[in-house]
C-alpha cells in the first residue's frame, strides 16, 4: 500500500566542502556513486520504499545537475498527481543571512504549512544505506516521541565531519547530545536523519529564527533536548557516510563485498535511479575482469581489477585498470595503466598514459579533462 | 476528434511464434527477450519514435498479458504523449458480429475506427518479429516522392536463400510488377521485410473490399497486396540496407543474439542518435568476481558472474556460479547456472535453474551426426536437476519436467 502520514525532506547540499573535487560543479546529492547511482538516490529510494510519497528536495547551490538527474521524479515513481517530488530551491530574502539549514527550513514554511502529513522525515544526502523508515515511524509512535533521531553504534569513521554523538537511556530516550566531541571508543553517532512532527518542526524553526539562532545541531537540537521528548532509533545495517575523498573511494570499493551488496540492493526495496537506456555492457576478445562492478553501456577490451565502472565507460585494448572508480562516459584509450584513480565524468585518457595513485591518496581527474 | 496525425503505425503483434516452441508458451513472439535487456518489440517501437512516428497501434491476440504489461503507458519509448502514443488493440466484441483477428489485413480492418480518429495520410504496417534499426521517415519520404499508393521495404538476400522469402520483382524505376511468395526459381533477390507504407484512403478501400470477399484469407501478402497490384495501383519497392533479421526460429534468434557479439556485424545498439529503448530493470551494476573469466559477452545489470563465460548474452539478474561454464549461449532474466554446470549452444529462458554439474547442449564439433545437433532450449522456470544432461536440440518445458518428476 502506498501513502502514509509521513513526508520527506532531503538536504542536497551537505558537507559539500569536504569533497570539493566532486562537488565543485554539483551538490552532494548528485555525486555519482556505485556505478550508476547519485547519492540522493539512496535517501529518495528509501523514502519511496517506505511508502512516503511526498518528498521535498532542498537545494542551496550548484543544483543544475541535481535537477537534471531528478527531472519530474518519474524514475522514483514520484511524478504523481497526488503529492510527488517537490524541488525547493533557495527562496526569497529569508535565506540570505547566514546560509544555514534553519534558514532553508524557514524559507519553506509555506510548503510545510500546506502539507497534510503528520510527520516529517529529514535526511541528509551523504549516507549510503538501505533503511526502512516505517520501522522508525513505528518506534516514534510507540514512544510518543516529539523527535526521533537515527543513529549507528560503533567507532566513528576517520575524518567523519562534525559527528553528533548521543547519550541514550536504555529505553531509547536521548539524554544528551555532543557535537564533534573527542572520542576514540565506540559511541552512538548520528546518521543525519530525524523524524519530527510537522507542526513541531514549523514551531521550532520559527522559534530559532525569532531568536536569531541559526545552527541546526546546536540551536535546534542541542538546546531543545530537555524541552521535548527526543528518542533514538538504531540502524544496524550497512551504512557508509561520504565525508572525504578516501571515504568516497572506500564506500565504492565496499560494494565488491557480497554482504554489502545484499544489504544495500535489497530486492524488495530496490534503489531507483535515472534511466539511461544504454545497451548491456560488452566484453571484447581478450578482456580480463575480476572483482569489479560494471554498469550498462560499458565496452571493455582491456584488463579491469577491483574497480567500479559507471555507465558508458570504455576501456581500450591492452589497458590495465586497477583499484579505480571511473564515472560515466569516460574513455580510456589503448595501453593505459591506471591504479588508484578516481575519474569524474566524460574524461578522455589518450593512448599509453599511466596514472598511479595510492590507496590512502587516490588520484582525482576532474570532469571533462583530457589526459 | 483527435488532432490529425500524418502517419499512424500499426504493429502486428498477435502472432504465436510457434516455431519458437517453449519460448512463446506464455508470451507472444514480440515479447520474447533479446540482446541482454530488450524484447523484440523494442525494435519497431524505438524505430517508430526515432523516426518521429508518435501514434502506434499494437495489435495483440495470442498470450497478451506479458506484452500488455510491458508496453504499459508507453512511457519507456516516449510514447505516452497527450494526444497520440501507443495503444494496445486486442480483438473485441461488437454490436453484431465479432471475431478474432482472422489475418493480418483483417486485424487492421477491425481497427479502421482507431486509425480514422487520427485522420492520417499514411499508415505504416509493421511486424513484431524482426531485429533491425530503420528510419521509417526516409521510407515515407520515398513513398511521397514516388507518389506511390503502397511502398514495401525490401532487403537484398543471398540468391540461394531467396526461395525462403517473399520476393518482389521490380522494374527499373523500382515499381513492383510481381509478387513471388517463396519462389522455387527466384527472379530477384529482393525480399519483402514485411514493412508497408500505404495511403490510408487507398488501403481503407481495399481492406473493405477484401473483407467483403468470402474467399479471401484476409492476409496482406496473400490477398490485399496482390489485389492492389492487379488493380493497377502504384506499388514501389524501397531498398533498405543494414542489419535485418527475422528471429522467428530458435536458430535465428540464437544467431541474432550472437551477432551482437560479432564486431564485424553492423548492429550497434549503443548509437546515441538511435537508441533502442526498453523497460529497464531496477538493479545494481553487475559484478564480476575474482576468478571469473569473461570474454566476448554481453552482460546486463544485476548479474553476478563467478564462473566462466565466452560468447554469452546474460540478461538482468543472472547468476553464474563458480566453476560453471557458459559458452555460445543466451541466459534470460533471473536464471541461475549452478556450480560446475556447463551450458553451451543453448537458450535458457527466464528464472530457470541449471543444477550443479548439469550439462546443457553440446558443441557441434563434439557431435558426429550433425542432424542430431541443434541449439538446446530450457523453458521458463525449469529446474534442471544436478548432474543431468540436456541434449542438443532438446526443448525442455517446466510442466513436462514436473510431470516426469511425479512419475
Amino acid at each position: 500500500m502506498r501513502g502514509n502520514n509521513v513526508m520527506g525532506l532531503i538536504f542536497s547540499n551537505v558537507h559539500d566542502e569536504k569533497i570539493r573535487e566532486l562537488t565543485e560543479k554539483r551538490t552532494m546529492g548528485s555525486v555519482p556513486f556505485g556505478g550508476r547511482y547519485r547519492m540522493i538516490d539512496f535517501p529518495l529510494s528509501n523514502m519511496v520504499n517506505s511508502g512516503i510519497n511526498k518528498v521535498g528536495v532542498l537545494t542551496k547551490s550548484n543544483y543544475q545537475s541535481l535537477m537534471d538527474h531528478l527531472g519530474s521524479g518519474k524514475a522514483w515513481d514520484l511524478s504523481r498527481k497526488r503529492e510527488g517530488l517537490f524541488m525547493l530551491p533557495p527562496f526569497g530574502s529569508l535565506s540570505s543571512v547566514s546560509n544555514s539549514r534553519i534558514e532553508s527550513l524557514a524559507s519553506i514554511t509555506a510548503f510545510l504549512t500546506n502539507s497534510r502529513e503528520e510527520f516529517v522525515l529529514l535526511s541528509d544526502s551523504d549516507t549510503v544505506c538501505n533503511i526502512d523508515y516505517m520501522d522508525v515511524v513505528l518506534n516514534h509512535v510507540k514512544h510518543g516521541a516529539d523527535i526521533t533521531i537515527i543513529y549507528r553504534f560503533g567507532k566513528i569513521p576517520e575524518k567523519f565531519c562534525n559527528p553528533t554523538v548521543y547519550n541514550i537511556d536504555p529505553d531509547g530516550r536521548v539524554r544528551d547530545l555532543l557535537v564533534n566531541p573527542k572520542t576514540d571508543g565506540e559511541c552512538n553517532f548520528g546518521m543525519g536523519m530525524l523524524l519530527i512532527k510537522r507542526e513541531l518542526l514549523i514551531k521550532m524553526v520559527t522559534d530559532c529564527v525569532s531568536r536569531n539562532l541559526y545552527n541546526f545541531k546546536r540551536d535546534f537540537l542541542q538546546r531543545n533536548i530537555s524541552n521535548y521528548s527526543v528518542y533514538a532509533y538504531e540502524f544496524k545495517g550497512y551504512a557508509q557516510t561520504i565525508c572525504s575523498m578516501n571515504s568516497y573511494f572506500d564506500a565504492n570499493m565496499s560494494l565488491m563485498l557480497p554482504t554489502v551488496r545484499a544489504q544495500l540492493f535489497n530486492k524488495d526495496r530496490p534503489v531507483y535511479t535515472k534511466v539511461r537506456d544504454d545497451m548491456p555492457a560488452r566484453y571484447g576478445l581478450g578482456s580480463v575482469v575480476t572483482n569489479s562492478l560494471v554498469a550498462d553501456g560499458c565496452v571493455i577490451e582491456g584488463t579491469v581489477e577491483n574497480s567500479v565502472l559507471f555507465r558508458g565507460v570504455h576501456v581500450g585494448k591492452g589497458s590495465k585498470i586497477e583499484n579505480c572508480v571511473i564515472m560515466q562516459d569516460s574513455t580510456i584509450g589503448p595501453n593505459c595503466k591506471l591504479n588508484y584513480v578516481v575519474m569524474d565524468k566524460d574524461v578522455a585518457i589518450r593512448n599509453d598514459r599511466s596514472l598511479l595513485g595510492f590507496q590512502s591518496y587516490p588520484v582525482f581527474i576532474s570532469k571533462g579533462s583530457i589526459v | 476528434m483527435l488532432p490529425k496525425q500524418e502517419v499512424v503505425a500499426m504493429l502486428l503483434a498477435g502472432g504465436q511464434g510457434s516455431r519458437l516452441g517453449v519460448l512463446t508458451k506464455n508470451l507472444a513472439k514480440p515479447a520474447v527477450p533479446y540482446g541482454g535487456k530488450y524484447r523484440i518489440i523494442d525494435f519497431p517501437l524505438s524505430n517508430c519514435v526515432n523516426s518521429g512516428i508518435e501514434t502506434v497501434g499494437v495489435l495483440t491476440q495470442y498470450q497478451p498479458l506479458v506484452l500488455n504489461e510491458y508496453i504499459g503507458s508507453g512511457q519507456p519509448w516516449d510514447l505516452d504523449s497527450m494526444n497520440a502514443g501507443v495503444r494496445v488493440l486486442p480483438p473485441y466484441q461488437r454490436n453484431r458480429k465479432s471475431d478474432w483477428y482472422k489475418g493480418t489485413a483483417n486485424a487492421i480492418y477491425q481497427n479502421i475506427e482507431y486509425i480514422d480518429r487520427y485522420n492520417p495520410e499514411y499508415v505504416v504496417v509493421l511486424s513484431g518479429d524482426h531485429i533491425y534499426k530503420m528510419d521509417y521517415s526516409k521510407m515515407i519520404a520515398f513513398h511521397k516522392e514516388k507518389e506511390a499508393d503502397c511502398t514495401i521495404a525490401v532487403i537484398e538476400v543471398p540468391l540461394e536463400e531467396a526461395s525462403r522469402f517473399g520476393i518482389l520483382n521490380t522494374k527499373e524505376d523500382g515499381s513492383i510488377y510481381q509478387f513471388d511468395e517463396k519462389p522455387k526459381v527466384p527472379k530477384s533477390n529482393q525480399a519483402s521485410m514485411g514493412i508497408y507504407v500505404f495511403n490510408w484512403n487507398k488501403l481503407r478501400k481495399y481492406l473493405e473490399s477484401d473483407e467483403a470477399n468470402p474467399k479471401s484469407s484476409n492476409d496482406f501478402g496473400k490477398d490485399v497486396l496482390p489485389t492492389m497490384l492487379n488493380s493497377g495501383e502504384r506499388m514501389m519497392a524501397y531498398r533498405f540496407e543494414g542489419y535485418w533479421k527475422d528471429v522467428g526460429t530458435i536458430d535465428s534468434l540464437w544467431e541474432s543474439n550472437m551477432d551482437l557479439l560479432n564486431p564485424n556485424i553492423e548492429l550497434d545498439l549503443s548509437e546515441e542518435s538511435w537508441k533502442i529503448y526498453s523497460r529497464n530493470p531496477v538493479m545494481p551494476p553487475h559484478y564480476i568476481a575474482k576468478g571469473a573469466k569473461v570474454q566476448n559477452s554481453l552482460v546486463a545489470e544485476g548479474c553476478n558472474v563467478y564462473g566462466e563465460i565466452d560468447f554469452a548474452v546474460l540478461f538482468a539478474g543472472v547468476y553464474i556460479a563458480p566453476g560453471a561454464v557458459v559458452k555460445d549461449s543466451i541466459i534470460m532474466p533471473g536464471s541461475r547456472i549452478e556450480e560446475n554446470a556447463i551450458v553451451q549452444y543453448a537458450i535458457v529462458s527466464e528464472n530457470a535453474v541449471i543444477g550443479k554439474g548439469a550439462v546443457v547442449g553440446a558443441r557441434p564439433e563434439d557431435i558426429e551426426n550433425k542432424d542430431e545437433w541443434g541449439v538446446a532450449v530450457v523453458g521458463d522456470g525449469c529446474v534442471i536437476a544436478p548432474g543431468t544432461t540436456v541434449l542438443p536440440k532438446a526443448m525442455i518445458d517446466a510442466e513436462t519436467l514436473a510431470e516426469e518428476a511425479t512419475k
